[in-house]
C-alpha cells in the first residue's frame, strides 16, 4: 500500500508539472520513466487517472514509441545505433564484446536488473560512430577501452551524471561552411528586422529568396507561410521538425548544437510573420543531451528580451517556444504524425489535404518546417532574399547542408550551393574509391559511380542532407539490407502495404543476402515495391523500397552473384524447420530429415 | 476426334477439406468438368500416385515433412500450380500455432491433455514429423495462381477453371474475390 501511494505521488507530481495537459502525454510518460525506469501496466493507469483520459489511450502512446518500456528495463539502458554507418565502423563487434563483458544477451535484462543491451535506429552520430545511448544519453566513438570504462562504471553502479564527460562529447566537425553558417549573425537582427519592416516585406523577401524546405521535400517555404497566415483564426502555431530521423542525417544536430539562436530567431520571426505566438519544437528522442541546453538558450532568449512577452519591447510581439522531446518513432519526422505526437498520441500520419498551414496543432493553422529552414529564414530576414538566391540554381535557391559520413576520410556537414555535382562532395570529403553513394537516407536514392556528375539540387538529385559513402570493399547489399530491417522497425503499422510490405520486403532481402535468393524472388521484390510505391498511406511507406529498386538498377552484380542458378528457392531451412521436433521425439529416421538432395527442390517442369 | 482432355490433380496439405467441399460444391457443372478434364491424384478419386498434370490445385498449408515431400512432387510434376484458400495463401488456422513452441503445442495435447493413459509426445516414424511452423505454400514452392476465400466459393472456382482452360486471362468479380 505504501509503495502504491508513492507511485502515486510520483506521477501527480510529474502531471502536476505538465499542467495536467493531456497533449504533455508523451513527455509526461517519458518523464515517469526516466523515475521508474518503465512504464508498469499500473504506472499507465495512474497516468491515465491523473489526466483523465481512457487508459486504453495511454497504453497506445506507451507502446508505440521505442524508447518508452512497457516491459522490465535495467537500471543501465544500453541501445547502440544500428545504421549502416555504425555497422561500418563495427557497432556489430563492440555490441557483442559489451555483452560479453556484462554477461547480458542482446534485448534482454540481466537477472540482477542492472543492465540492459539493444540496438535502435540511426541515433545522428554517424560522423562519430560507432555511437550508443545510455538512459537517452549519446554515447559517441565507441571502442574496446571505451566500452571496458564503461562496463566497470555500470558494475560498480556510478550514477550516470558521474561518469566521464568525454564519454558523452559530440563533435560538430563543421567542414565546410557558405552563407547559412559562414557568416556572423546578430542575435535579434532578424526580429528587429520584422519590427522595423512589417511582416509583409518579409515576406516579399522570402518569395524573393525562393526558399524551399530543406528537410528533403522542398515545399516553397513563403508558400507555406503565406497559407497559413492567411488560414482564419487567431490562434496559430509555429513547430520546428527536429525529428531528424532519416538514417545517415545528423546536420539539424549540428545546428541545434551550435546555431540554436539562429534557429529559434527564424521561429520567432516566422511567429510574428503568421501571426502566431506559440513555438514548438520537436526535438528527436536521440538527441535527449540537447534538452537542458536548449532550455538554457531559451531561457537567456527571454531575458533578452528575444523571447516570450513584449519581444524587444513591442507590447503586440508575444511569441515562446516549448521543447518537445520525441521517443524513437522514425515516423514522427512527417509532419502530420509529428502533430499527432505533439498533441499526446501515438504518431500516425494524418490524411491530407487538409494541410497544417490550415489545420495543424490542435487543427489550428500551423506552419512546420525543418529547422536548416527556420535557420535560413531568419538570415534572408536580414540579408535579404536577394542575396539568398544569388546562390543556387534556378529551382533550388540558397544552399544546403550535407551530413557526410561512410567510407571518407573527414566526414561531417558540408555546406554547398545547390547545384553542386557529387563528385565534388566526394573530392572534398576525401572519398577516394567511392562505388555508391545513399543520397537523402534509406528513403532517398542509391547511385552508383556512373552518376557522380549529377548534381545536388531539386532539379537532379533532391536531399535533406544524408549523403553515406560506400567505397568498393563494401557490400552495396549488407546496406540496402539494413535499410529494409529499419522500415519493418519503423513502419508505424497504420495501413496493410506498409506494415505487411516492409516485412515482406525484409524477408526476401534476407533470403537473397544469404544466398538463397533465385531470380523469381528479384522479380516478387519488384513488384511488391511497385505496390508499396501505389498503395502506401504515408511517404514512409512509399519510399520504404527506394533501396531495393535503386539497387537492382544501379548495382545488379551484387544481386547476380548471389542468386542460385534453379528457379526457386524455399523461403526457409526445410530441414533445420524438423529440428525442434526431431528433439522432442528423438527421432533419427530417414523421415525425420528433409535433405536437399532428396527433395524435388526447385524442380519445375 | 475429341481432344485429350486436361489433367487436374488436387490434393489438401494442413487443411480442412472445406475447399474440397466447395469444389464438390460445383454441383451439376462437375459433369460439365467431368468432359473437359480427367482428374489425376485426389481424395476424389483416390489414386495415390502423382501423374504429369496440366494443374494441380492445392489445399492447405505446410505443416510437416509428408507436406513438403507432396507439395514438391506436385510442383514437379504439375505445369500449373495453384493455391486455393486462406490455409494455402497464409498458413490459415492451422498457423496459429505458429505464436507457440512447438513443444508447447504437442504438450498441450499429448501430455497435458484430459485423460491420457501413459501421456507422452508421439514418436512413430509413421507419423510426418511436424514443422517447427506452419507456412504458407508460396514459402516452399513457386505458386502461379492464388485463389484466396475460406473456402473460395463454387462459383469462384468454376470461374477461375473454366478460364484458365480456356486459355483467358483470369477474371474474377469483386464479390469472387472479396469477403467485405
Amino acid at each position: 500500500m505504501v509503495e502504491s501511494s508513492m507511485l502515486t505521488e510520483t506521477i501527480r507530481d510529474i502531471v502536476q508539472h505538465h499542467s495536467g495537459m493531456p497533449t504533455r502525454l508523451l513527455q509526461i510518460l517519458r518523464d515517469v520513466q526516466d523515475r521508474l525506469t518503465w512504464l508498469s501496466p499500473e504506472t499507465l493507469e495512474r497516468v491515465a487517472e491523473e489526466l483523465s483520459i481512457s487508459p486504453n489511450k495511454v497504453r497506445s502512446v506507451a507502446e508505440f514509441y521505442s524508447f518508452l518500456y512497457t516491459t522490465p528495463r535495467g537500471r543501465y539502458d544500453i541501445l547502440f545505433s544500428d545504421n549502416i554507418t555504425d555497422r561500418m565502423l563495427g557497432n556489430r563487434e563492440l555490441l557483442h564484446y559489451l555483452c560479453g563483458r556484462l554477461k547480458v544477451s542482446i534485448g534482454e535484462t540481466r537477472s540482477d536488473g542492472l543492465v540492459t543491451i539493444g540496438t535502435t535506429s540511426c541515433t545522428g552520430m554517424c560522423d562519430q560512430g560507432p555511437a550508443a545511448l545510455v538512459n537517452g544519453y549519446t554515447l559517441t566513438r565507441l571502442n574496446p577501452s571505451r566500452l571496458d570504462g564503461i562496463a566497470n562504471l555500470i558494475e560498480s553502479r556510478i550514477p550516470l551524471a558521474e561518469w566521464p564527460r568525454e564519454l558523452f562529447e559530440v563533435y560538430s566537425n563543421l567542414r565546410r561552411a557558405d552563407i547559412l553558417l559562414g557568416r556572423h549573425f546578430a542575435d535579434g537582427s532578424a526580429l528587429r528586422a520584422v519590427l522595423k519592416r512589417g511582416p509583409e516585406a518579409i515576406m516579399e523577401e522570402m518569395v524573393k529568396s525562393g526558399l524551399r524546405g530543406q528537410g528533403g521535400a522542398g515545399f516553397g517555404s513563403a508558400a507555406k507561410w503565406i497559407s497559413c497566415r492567411n488560414a482564419p483564426g487567431n490562434v496559430k502555431y509555429v513547430v520546428c521538425n527536429a525529428d531528424e530521423g532519416e538514417p545517415g542525417t545528423f546536420k539539424d544536430r549540428v545546428l541545434m548544437q551550435d546555431f540554436a539562436d539562429l534557429v529559434f530567431e527564424g521561429m520567432t520571426l516566422c511567429g510574428r510573420v503568421i501571426g502566431a505566438q506559440h513555438g514548438f519544437v520537436y526535438l528527436r528522442g536521440e538527441y535527449r543531451y540537447m534538452l537542458n541546453p536548449l532550455k538554457a538558450t531559451l531561457q537567456r532568449r527571454r531575458e533578452a528580451g528575444l523571447l516570450g512577452e513584449a519581444i524587444l519591447g513591442d507590447i503586440s510581439f508575444n511569441f515562446d517556444i516549448e521543447i518537445h522531446l520525441g521517443a524513437g518513432a522514425y515516423v514522427c519526422g512527417e509532419e502530420s504524425a509529428l502533430i499527432e505526437s505533439l498533441e499526446g498520441k501515438h504518431g500516425v500520419p494524418r490524411i491530407r489535404p487538409p494541410f497544417p498551414t490550415t489545420h495543424g496543432y490542435l487543427n489550428k493553422p500551423t506552419v512546420v518546417n525543418n529547422v536548416e529552414t527556420f535557420a535560413a529564414a531568419a538570415k534572408i530576414a536580414v540579408e535579404g532574399g536577394d542575396w539568398f538566391a544569388s546562390r543556387g540554381t534556378a529551382q533550388s535557391k540558397g544552399t544546403k547542408l550535407l551530413s557526410v559520413s561512410g567510407d571518407c576520410e573527414r566526414p561531417g556537414i558540408y555546406e554547398y550551393p545547390f547545384g553542386i555535382t557529387v563528385n565534388r562532395v566526394l573530392e572534398d570529403c576525401g572519398a577516394h574509391d567511392a562505388q555508391g553513394i545513399q543520397m537523402a537516407g534509406p528513403a532517398g536514392h542509391m547511385i552508383s559511380a556512373k552518376q557522380f556528375d549529377r548534381r545536388i539540387c531539386f532539379e537532379d538529385l533532391a536531399t535533406g542532407g544524408s549523403f553515406m559513402v560506400f567505397d568498393q570493399k563494401r557490400d552495396i547489399l549488407d546496406g540496402v539490407r539494413n535499410f529494409a530491417h529499419f522500415f519493418v522497425h519503423e513502419s508505424c503499422g497504420f495501413c496493410t502495404p506498409c506494415r505487411v510490405g516492409t516485412s515482406l520486403m525484409r524477408d526476401l532481402m534476407d533470403k537473397v543476402h544469404t544466398g538463397h535468393g533465385t531470380r523469381y524472388d528479384l522479380e516478387e521484390m519488384r513488384k511488391l515495391g511497385r505496390i508499396m510505391q501505389a498503395g502506401c498511406h504515408c511517404g514512409l511507406g512509399q519510399t520504404a523500397p527506394n533501396p531495393v529498386l535503386d539497387s537492382l538498377d544501379q548495382f545488379p552484380e551484387a544481386y547476380e552473384r548471389r542468386l542460385r542458378s534453379t528457379a526457386y528457392e524455399p523461403a526457409f531451412d526445410l530441414n533445420a524447420a524438423l529440428e525442434e521436433a526431431r528433439q522432442l521425439t528423438g527421432r533419427s529416421d530417414p523421415g525425420a530429415y528433409l535433405n536437399e538432395e532428396d527433395l524435388l527442390v526447385g524442380a519445375m517442369p | 476426334m475429341i481432344e485429350p482432355r486436361l489433367k487436374i490433380a488436387t490434393c489438401s496439405l494442413a487443411g480442412c477439406f472445406g475447399c474440397h467441399m466447395s469444389l464438390l460444391d460445383l454441383d451439376e457443372r462437375l459433369f460439365d468438368l467431368a468432359e473437359r478434364v480427367e482428374l489425376d491424384r485426389s481424395p476424389l478419386t483416390d489414386i495415390k500416385e502423382l501423374g504429369e498434370c496440366d494443374v494441380g490445385l492445392i489445399e492447405g498449408g505446410v505443416c510437416n515433412a509428408e507436406n513438403v515431400h507432396v507439395l514438391m512432387e506436385f510442383r514437379a510434376r504439375c505445369k500449373i500450380l495453384v493455391a486455393i484458400g486462406a490455409c494455402a495463401l497464409n498458413g490459415g488456422v492451422p498457423a496459429m500455432r505458429n505464436q507457440y513452441d512447438l513443444k508447447e503445442c504437442l504438450e498441450e495435447s499429448y501430455v497435458r491433455g484430459m485423460g491420457l493413459v501413459n501421456a507422452q509426445i508421439p514418436s512413430d516414424p509413421e507419423i510426418p514429423l511436424l514443422l517447427n511452423k506452419v507456412h504458407p505454400i508460396h514459402e516452399v514452392v513457386k505458386i502461379d495462381y492464388s485463389l484466396p476465400g475460406c473456402p473460395p466459393s463454387a462459383d469462384t472456382i468454376w470461374t477461375f477453371i473454366n478460364e484458365l482452360l480456356s486459355g483467358q486471362a483470369i477474371v474474377l468479380s469483386y464479390r469472387q474475390i472479396h469477403y467485405d
